[in-house]
């Protein structure tokens, strides 16, 4: 009993603190602010992250711990990526607190929405059977949906959601189907009965089958080119805290069970899986950068250029088994730190409508938002791995990692794509810095300071970017102890008798 | 008895169509209906499996996913009337307000 509590009290957490504001949210006369509603979800994910250091100290006495006849696990490895979307989860919060500020009537929705999406994502990270990576992955993937259409009035809203939500469940069913060829070639669906099956399995074909289904399944929820054509369409619509957090989080939970599923039920197909791997990618860094050169949208291009980042995290997986899940923990870190900053700035500069979207709207920006512009220019750099940012280390550790695995081509082919980044970045960031020809049309949009609570956010992002950069140490060695361990399957799996 | 492998065969079947309907419809709601055949063909393969090892959990596993896909038809039709509110249309080809 005790021990299945363990396992899962940061998503129970969550959980309760979803279901409060939500109940409370029609409890507030409308008009009245729903801050105090945010501030609930904010609390609730900070208890959640007390929770998760509990289960930290609790690993770090008694190794592993399994819950719910082997369903649930909780290692170094599920406590690194709990860590991580719960401080997404709160900076993203904090940095929407005022973002609802009169448009909309019902944004204590939003603060449970994103809750409820932080159980699925928690719950996909520490899950080593397949039924709960789709229960967490499904629970995760529906709460986005709704969040990228949240500015019902307009009309690019429900263009985002929808595109979202009918290729999101495209991808689930590719996931499903794999995971039905799993247990056809396995007879199970958990990760540790599924290596023994593979191991000795009768039907190989089947097993690839099965492993390149859910490579697909997953490569379109991290944007991995071919399966990224989703990902303008839905960041350039939906709101930008929310990019901010879709980009990020659930792709690190996805990163994560790819990792485990790889790494724990498929090692004996590794040189099958790395082809696929490898190719995806090569395709995500170029066609995300060769992408990102042609957009105008500031939204637009960071959305090609996150797919580029999903092609960096890729060619860590090529580093397997050595160093490749620390550095794709470090980079997903350092990915998170600098794109919620990032789109954090584009929130406050912006605001709900949306004022400034391409890059004529965004020059001189510095002249007049000079703190705001700084900030983006330091996410910026990150980005493009200037040394001293967090960025640069993530790149440093993934191509070094491919190197010593002897992937010389995919490093080369990952540092070229680099420099190419570095074009569309330095052209928004001297945009920021260029006064403009005539006086920007959006004068109307006031400059107004912004609150503490943006103000404690946007400091988080870029402490964190600077951290990573200039002392990553710490956060290497929680990516270096951070390790998917494969336990033998519980007590009641029992090996399944031949058909 | 009909064997196992005409019920995979048939899963995948409906699972190509389901993809080829996806592809091809530019309906809405024809496409979400794909999707949902997609969804089924899973559950065919799964109970067939579960008929071929003895195991129940793969049955346990088809309920679970039709309750998630419960769940996401309700996300998603709300998302359907959402777009046609404002657009007038179900038309894919006629949502694309984003291309540059």
């Amino acid at each position: 009993m005790s021990t299945n509590l363990v396992t899962l009290l940061p998503e129970l957490v969550l959980t309760i603190t979803g279901v409060i504001v939500m109940l409370a949210e029609p409890l507030i006369a409308p008009g009245r602010s729903r801050k105090p509603l945010g501030w609930v979800a904010i609390f609730g994910t900070l208890v959640a992250a007390i929770m998760i250091n509990g289960q930290r100290q609790f690993t770090n006495i008694h190794g592993a711990v399994q819950g719910f006849y082997g369903t649930l696990q909780v290692d170094t490895f599920s406590v690194f990526f709990h860590f991580l979307i719960a401080a997404i989860v709160i900076v993203t919060l904090l940095g929407s607190l005022d973002y609802f500020e009169g448009p909309t009537t019902h944004a204590g929705e939003y603060f449970a929405l994103i809750c409820f999406g932080a159980t699925g994502m928690m719950l996909m990270t520490s899950s080593v059977e397949l039924l709960m990576v789709f229960i967490g992955l499904e629970i995760s993937s529906i709460s986005t949906y709704i969040l990228a259409g949240f500015r019902k009035g307009q009309a690019t809203a429900s263009e985002s959601s929808l595109k979202y939500f009918l290729l999101g469940s495209f991808a689930t069913a590719f996931f499903l189907y794999g995971i039905a060829l799993c247990f056809g070639a396995t007879g199970s669906t958990s990760i540790a009965a599924i290596a023994q099956g593979f191991a000795t399995t009768q039907m190989p074909l089947m097993a690839w089958l099965a492993l390149a289904m859910v490579i697909i399944g997953l490569g379109f929820k991290v944007s991995a080119a071919p399966f990224h054509v989703w990902t303008p369409d839905v960041y350039q619509g939906a709101p930008a805290p929310v990019v901010g957090l879709m980009s990020t989080a659930p792709k690190a939970a996805a990163f994560a069970v790819l990792l485990r599923f790889l790494f724990n039920a498929a090692p004996m197909f590794r040189d099958h899986w790395i082809t696929l791997i490898q190719i995806l990618a090569v395709l995500s860094m170029c066609l995300g950068n060769l992408g990102a050169l042609r957009q105008r949208d500031v939204k637009r291009m960071l959305a090609y250029s996150s797919i580029a980042h999903a092609g960096y995290i890729l060619v860590a997986y090529a580093a397997f088994p050595q160093e490749a899940v620390a550095a794709v923990c470090f980079y997903t870190a350092s990915y998170a730190a600098m794109n919620v900053g990032a789109f954090l700035v584009i929130t406050q500069l912006t605001g709900f409508n949306e004022s400034a979207r391409t890059l004529d709207d965004y020059t001189g920006m510095a002249l007049r938002r000079p703190v705001l512009s700084a900030l983006l220019g330091l996410f910026l750099l990150s980005q493009i791995g200037i040394p001293f940012t967090g960025g640069f280390f993530g790149k440093f550790y993934v191509f070094t990692a491919a190197i010593h695995s002897g992937y010389t081509t995919l490093a080369i082919i990952g540092l070229a794509n680099s420099g190419i980044a570095c074009f569309y970045y330095l052209r928004l960031l001297a945009a920021l810095y260029t006064r403009p020809v005539t006086e920007p049309p959006t004068e109307a949009a006031p400059a107004q300071a912004f609150s503490p609570a943006i103000g404690v956010a946007l400091a988080a992002t870029a402490i964190a970017t600077l951290m990573l950069g200039i002392f990553p140490n710490q956060v290497l060695h929680l990516a270096q102890r951070a390790t998917p361990i494969n336990m033998p399957p519980a007590a009641m799996v029992s090996v399944p008798p031949a058909p | 008895m009909v064997p196992i492998a005409a019920y995979l065969i048939l899963a995948a079947i409906l699972f190509c169509i389901g993809i080829a309907a996806f592809l091809i419809k530019r309906n809405v709601i024809s496409i979400f209906m794909s999707i949902e055949l997609m969804l089924n063909a899973v559950n065919l393969t799964f109970v067939a499996f579960a008929h071929m090892w003895h195991q129940v959990s793969g049955q346990i596993f088809v309920f679970f996913v039709m309750v998630v896909a419960a769940a996401e038809a309700a996300v998603g039709l709300a998302i359907i009337i959402a777009l046609f509110r404002s657009r007038q249309t179900l038309n894919v080809d006629q949502v694309n307000l984003m291309k540059n």
